[in-house]
């Protein structure tokens, strides 16, 4: 199995660990419960170093970035970062990821850490197949340690370890620092929806990056969270992920995700699909649910509506916040744009569910 | 990790106490880590029957689905009310505050068969 550069600590720290995508990664230290509401009152540090990281540079690289990525990338400055996904001619999705623009001619894309090697050859093939030539792709995934520090108490921590100046530092903005001696990315982003940052710094320095932000942010309640607090953390705010609300069969637009799919900007790999689909009627479309009595949606779970199945729980967890079975849902659009009355089958019941606006956590 | 010594265990990590011809069940302290927090639990009702190796009720933690087995068989006469509302107790008191039903045992010699403390012990260390 694959380990980061801090899987020793995760084992001195007494985490469990399992295999996620062919990665030893911890899944909870200390229980999902108290780790999710850390991050949520003050702070959480996560090891993300198992995602990939893809550069692309050269004078084609914005135009090859605009080909291959469904987002628009002209409005981006030096520094941005940029939310967005790779898909398939089908329309289906490849990957999402983040887009960092350090140059009109130099990106880094962070990629799921299962579909770095798959997101990699998919790039090279499209290169090799397009017009653009004036460009290079390299995998640094190896190069990499990423840290993500999350919560309201994240910028406070920081702020102890580093000269740069973080309140400039605006959401999905990132620049090139030192922090605890160490060089590095210091990212505005994150996949909790609470402030934060992500760290990436060479593999080499991940582990004097992990102790120095834990000896800072302790005295201010920062403790390690695991890859379960993760998935409820992102869930509560209804982020998609990759495997669940998208997939090679699920586009974009039906995940609630248009605002990354700019049919507008000029082609892209998959845009006609999408296009035909959008003029067809889409035929599914991702909802938020709220069960309105104990229960726990999980993942493939059916969802009714008067008896019939209408589509299925994508995911599904018991809010550690709101302490209520919440869950993203696909279903048909009819239903999805109707206000009938829904319900997930769980086991022999069918539980009845709420349409919530999203996130579920404000 | 605690087991005590007046319980007896079962293969599937559930507990019972036998008192006379009625057993109190629940699962053990090395099920409730193995779980992580749990959130929900689903028992069965008063009247319903239990067959020794059949499901009963349902554990859910954050990240898993858990059917709890019947160790032995018999009538269910109590189930614990507090569950439903507080399924945290299986994880903070897994054999007192977090005992999960009692059951009028059809053969009151049926726990004899099942694993003692240490042998529970050596099984999981074992597994």
């Amino acid at each position: 199995m694959k380990k980061t550069p801090i899987n020793q600590i995760h084992r001195q720290l007494g985490a469990r660990m399992v295999d996620f995508g062919g990665w030893d990664m911890p899944v909870q230290y200390s229980g999902v419960i108290a780790e999710h509401l850390a991050v949520r009152s003050a702070a959480g540090l996560f090891d993300v170093s198992h995602m990939g990281e893809i550069e692309v540079s050269g004078a084609q690289a914005f135009d090859f970035l605009q080909y291959a990525t469904t987002n628009d990338l002209s409005p981006l400055v030096n520094g941005q970062v940029q939310y967005t996904a790779l898909c398939y001619e089908t329309g289906g999705v490849v990957d999402d990821l983040t887009l960092y623009r350090f140059a009109a001619d130099r990106y880094l894309l962070c990629v799921n850490a299962s579909n770095s090697d798959k997101d990699f050859a998919w790039l090279q093939n499209l290169l090799k197949r397009s017009t653009y030539s004036d460009l290079s792709l390299i995998n640094r995934s190896e190069e990499y340690a990423q840290l993500a520090l999350q919560g309201p108490m994240a910028a406070e921590i920081l702020t102890t370890l580093t000269t740069a100046d973080l309140p400039a530092l605006k959401f999905y903005r990132f620049i090139e620092a030192e922090v605890a001696g160490i060089a590095m990315i210091v990212s505005r982003t994150g996949y909790t929806g609470e402030d934060g940052f992500e760290l990436y710094c060479a593999a080499a320095d991940g582990v004097k990056l992990w102790q120095g932000l834990m000896a800072a942010g302790q005295p201010l309640g920062l403790q390690p969270i695991g890859l379960g607090a993760r998935d409820t953390l992102r869930l509560e705010k209804a982020y998609a992920l990759y495997g669940h609300e998208i997939t090679a069969d699920i586009m974009p637009l039906e995940a609630r995700l248009a605002w990354i799919t700019k049919l507008k900007k000029g082609h892209f790999v998959g845009r006609d699909a999408m296009v035909k689909a959008k003029e067809m009627g889409l035929p599914r479309q991702l909802i938020a649910l709220t069960l309105t009595e104990s229960g726990v949606p999980r993942e493939g779970y059916p969802v009714f509506s008067a008896g019939q199945e209408v589509g299925y729980v994508t995911s599904g967890t018991m809010s550690p916040s709101l302490k209520k079975g919440i869950a993203l849902a696909l279903v048909e659009t009819a239903v999805a744009k109707s206000d009938q009355a829904l319900e997930i089958g769980i086991r022999k019941r069918q539980i009845p569910a709420e349409r919530t606006t999203l996130p579920f956590v404000k | 990790m605690d087991f005590p010594e007046e319980l007896r265990y079962t293969e599937d990590h559930e507990w019972v106490l036998v008192e006379g011809d009625v057993a109190t069940i629940g699962i053990s302290d090395f099920a409730q880590d193995q779980l992580g927090d749990v959130v929900f639990v689903e028992l069965p009702e008063v009247g319903d029957t239990l067959e020794a190796g059949k499901n009963f009720g349902v554990v859910e933690s954050v990240k898993a689905v858990s059917d709890v087995y019947a160790p032995i068989s018999g009538e269910v006469i109590e189930v614990n009310e507090e569950l439903p509302d507080g399924p945290e107790a299986l994880n903070t008191s897994p054999y007192e505050d977090g005992w999960m039903i009692k059951v009028k045992l059809t053969d009151s010699t049926a726990a004899d068969s099942l694993m003692d403390a240490t042998t529970y012990q050596k099984f999981i260390e074992e597994d």
